[in-house]
């Protein structure tokens, strides 16, 4: 039964990895705008964009 | 704009909305922008400088659509020298990063202003550096909760399951010291701010809703570790994740307001930041905070006066709607005094000023003390004190058992009165209602009513006074209707009045030449022998024959006795042909509004700073109200106060200028009304889109029928406490039990409030 235990930590350690990602894609800004990234994936690549984001 | 884009290849800017573009503004004054070359403004703006690069964040109200977003983040091929933008629709903001070398600062505010996105820069922006930054906080304790709460509910089921005895010693420890560890973020962190706001609340003597919930977490969690620490049982750590999870989620719904609205603006959003100062004979563009006394200052067409001054040149067409709610522009002469806040229309006009921006008339209001030392609606939520009868009467139960488990089995006491006080959390209370709030939110928001957060809601299906302010409100502010009476004019007639009215200088004689204009085929004539008699009226030689415009007594000799509506005669080769008159046209529905409100007993009342010309037009669509006019500010704020201080009324203010900022902070709910909903209003509780003004009582009747739907959903949560409690009284409550009992009550509840609260509002007609 010990083979249990290993199993719940990785499950936890698997539910946490995806917390970190949650909590870096609010950092990220990814939930400050819910509308305009959902028109920008549908613009054109006709004018190269080329963001230089100081920040990164 | 076509050709611009045209010229830069960004003709899909046409393909992407049904109907893009605003109108484009092409013409503004050149030097207008000219204060953002200067070091001071330059450094007041930007958020981030290096030798390489410049950001800046400009609010953009005009954002509106996708191609909105797609035209400002492809800036950089319109103009080089920008590196990129970046919108952020929710906020209306632009952030831009530009090449100081290659482009200016204002170059890119007039790129901006030509496409038709003229940014708005005020004095306020520059007071205080962007403080408010997006709350990432909430998101944060939300994930954490989530995670935490979810893993605790797997670890427990092993121990539901076999219904408490895990034969594996080692796996049951494992359990519940895991669940500990994962219950410690969701108490410490997650739930801290109920935590913060029941102290905060029993510091004033106050006992409010965070105050039983952040008990009922604290008994829950502790109980919880004695179990686990004595291995006694497994402890209601999921119960206690579950309440904080799904109460941040109710928060989180309830504050997701709008983020591009400002509901506190003061006078300072309304000036502007650059100012043109005269200095030595010339012209230097400078900000409003060096403005001093005695500065000269010149003022352009559309553009707002910054500070009380006194007219030295040109003349002065004023448009002091905003100020003071009149209605028709006032021609001003040299050596008259023109109020801060007011907006020239015409020509370009020198001033000397005579009170610093702070001082001047229309500020004086928010210097006044008791302006800033009411607090609206706190605390009068029906919720705090129903949960305070709950808490009542839940000690008392809690009190009655541990006295009947003294008696009949001691070491029951405990269990059941901590069991009660877990279970029988209000937060199924406080979860209705923050849905339902939170749901009709969005319901006034689709009918452009924009509240400022649902606490205004309980205010307004309370109100039962209306007071509406006139100019703006009840009135459009853009069209005046211009009637004539009199025999009728022939075509040439017409040609010659306009001719005639286009050189005048007088703001009456401005809105019949646009009528005119508007409303035939007008040819202009030249005009010989011109000459205005200021106050009068202005006469003229046209094709040989006199024509003459002005006032009554100008005109026919005998002085108007009603002086009220403004009346301009025309006469021909003196041959007096009639009048025209200019009338506010008032919104449609408005009768409609007025005979639905009284219906059902609101008391209405009007309050104008305009004239007395519109009474007996207004007394059509209010009969019976009490109609007040020329109105300051500082009166109308005395009589929202009046209005009061008889405790039984509830007042809402709707008002949509500067003058009535202060009667709208001083009533129970004040709606901004606003012709244009991204423009700036007065400091409210609401925007409200003045097309919609005539919904007010569908507003209202919609607040009141979502207070019906908080108390239905009180019931429903009462009933799931009632079980609760049986259990928990009884000393029989497991965790299981409790687990099982907390999310199903949360989730009944909040699907019967969205339902319920959509129902309504298809009811009422929103």
């Amino acid at each position: 039964m010990s083979v249990l235990v290993v199993l719940v930590i990785v499950s936890v350690l698997v539910a946490g990895s995806f917390l970190a990602a949650f909590i870096w894609s609010v950092k990220k800004g990814q939930y400050d705008d819910d509308y305009a990234p959902s028109v920008r994936i549908l613009f054109d690549d006709s004018v190269s964009i080329e963001e230089q984001d100081p920040n990164k | 704009m076509y050709s611009l884009l045209k010229e830069n290849n960004l003709c899909n800017y046409y393909d992407l909305g049904t109907a893009p573009g605003i109108k484009v503004k092409g013409k503004f004054n050149s030097d207008k922008f000219s204060f953002l070359d200067t070091v001071e403004a330059q450094q007041k703006l930007f958020t981030y400088r290096d030798e390489k690069q410049s950001q800046v964040i400009f609010h953009l109200p005009q954002m509106h659509c996708a191609s909105c977003i797609w035209l400002l983040e492809n800036l950089h091929s319109i103009q080089s020298g920008i590196l990129f933008s970046k919108t952020n629709f929710q906020r209306k903001e632009i952030s831009i990063a530009f090449d100081q070398s290659q482009t200016s600062l204002r170059k890119i505010v007039e790129l901006l202003a030509f496409i038709g996105y003229e940014p708005y820069i005020s004095l306020n922006d520059s007071e205080k550096k962007k403080t408010k930054k997006i709350n990432r906080q909430q998101f944060y304790k939300i994930g954490v909760a989530a995670f935490c709460f979810s893993n605790i509910m797997m670890l427990s089921f092993p121990e539901y399951f076999s219904s408490g005895n895990i034969d594996e010693q080692t796996l049951k420890h494992l359990f519940s010291y895991l669940n500990l560890l994962l219950a410690l973020p969701v108490f410490f962190y997650s739930g801290s701010e109920f935590f913060i706001s029941a102290f905060k609340g029993l510091k004033q003597n106050w006992l409010n809703i965070d105050a039983p919930i952040a008990l009922s977490i604290l008994i829950a969690f502790s109980r919880s570790v004695y179990e686990v620490l004595s291995q006694s049982g497994p402890g209601y750590f999921d119960s206690m994740a579950g309440i904080v999870f799904f109460m941040l989620i109710g928060r989180w719904f309830q504050n997701k307001t709008y983020d591009s609205f400002s509901f506190d603006r003061d006078y300072k959003s309304y000036f502007p930041l650059g100012i043109t100062k005269v200095e030595h004979g010339l012209e230097v563009p400078s900000t409003i905070n060096s403005l001093k006394k005695n500065d000269h200052i010149v003022v352009r067409h559309m553009e707002m006066v910054p500070a009380d001054s006194i007219l030295i040149n040109g003349v002065a067409s004023i448009d002091y709607s905003f100020v003071s709610g009149e209605n028709t522009p006032v021609l001003k002469r040299q050596g008259e005094l023109i109020y801060a806040g007011a907006k020239q229309l015409g020509g370009t006009i020198e001033l000397t000023v005579i009170k610093t921006v702070n001082q001047s008339y229309i500020t004086q209001l928010w210097n006044n003390n008791d302006f800033y030392s009411v607090q609206k609606n706190r605390d009068q939520s029906f919720i705090h004190p129903w949960s305070r009868y709950f808490t009542i009467v839940l000690f008392s139960l809690a009190a009655i058992a541990g006295f009947y488990w003294a008696i009949v089995d001691p070491k029951n006491i405990l269990p059941s009165i901590s069991a009660a006080l877990i279970v029988a959390c209000p937060c199924s209370l406080l979860l209705s209602s923050t849905f339902t709030f939170g749901n009709m939110l969005r319901y006034f928001g689709k009918n452009k009513l924009y509240l400022k957060n649902a606490s205004v809601i309980e205010a307004l299906s309370r109100i039962n006074t209306i007071v509406f302010d006139k100019t703006g409100t009840l009135t459009e502010t853009s069209s005046s209707s211009v009637d004539f009476s009199g025999m009728p004019l022939t075509n040439t007639e017409k040609n010659y009045i306009y001719s005639l009215a286009k050189n005048s200088v007088h703001p009456l004689s401005r809105m019949i030449k646009d009528h005119l204009f508007k409303t035939n085929n007008i040819t202009a004539w030249p005009v010989t022998d011109f000459s205005e008699v200021p106050g009068k009226g202005a006469q003229g030689l046209i094709n040989k024959r006199k024509i003459k415009i002005g006032s009554s007594q100008f005109i026919t000799g005998v002085s108007d006795n009603k002086m009220n509506t403004p009346e301009i005669w025309i006469s021909i080769d003196d041959d007096v042909k009639g009048f025209f008159v200019v009338r506010n046209s008032y919104r449609q529905g408005l009768k409609q509004m007025t005979s639905n409100l009284r219906e059902k007993n609101y008391k209405l009342h009007i309050l104008s700073g305009d004239n007395e010309s519109e009474k007996n037009h207004l007394e059509k669509y209010f009969p019976y109200a009490p109609l007040l006019f020329n109105q300051s500010p500082q009166m109308k704020l005395d009589y929202i106060n009046e209005l009061k201080e008889n405790s039984c009324n509830r007042v809402l203010m709707l008002g949509d200028g500067l003058n009535d900022a202060g009667a709208l902070k001083q009533s129970d709910v004040g709606i901004a009304v606003s012709e244009n909903t991204s423009q700036f209003t007065p400091a409210s509780d609401g925007i409200l889109d003045s097309n919609y003004v005539n919904k007010i009582d569908a507003f209202l009747r919609y607040a009141r029928a979502g207070k019906r739907v908080v108390l239905a959903s009180w019931i429903l949560s009462i009933l799931y406490n009632f079980v609760g409690l049986s259990f928990a009284l009884t000393a029989n409550l497991s965790p299981m039990i409790a687990a099982i009992l907390m999310p199903v009550s949360s989730i009944t509840i909040v699907t019967f409030v969205t339902i319920a609260t959509s129902i309504a509002a298809k009811r009422v007609g929103l």
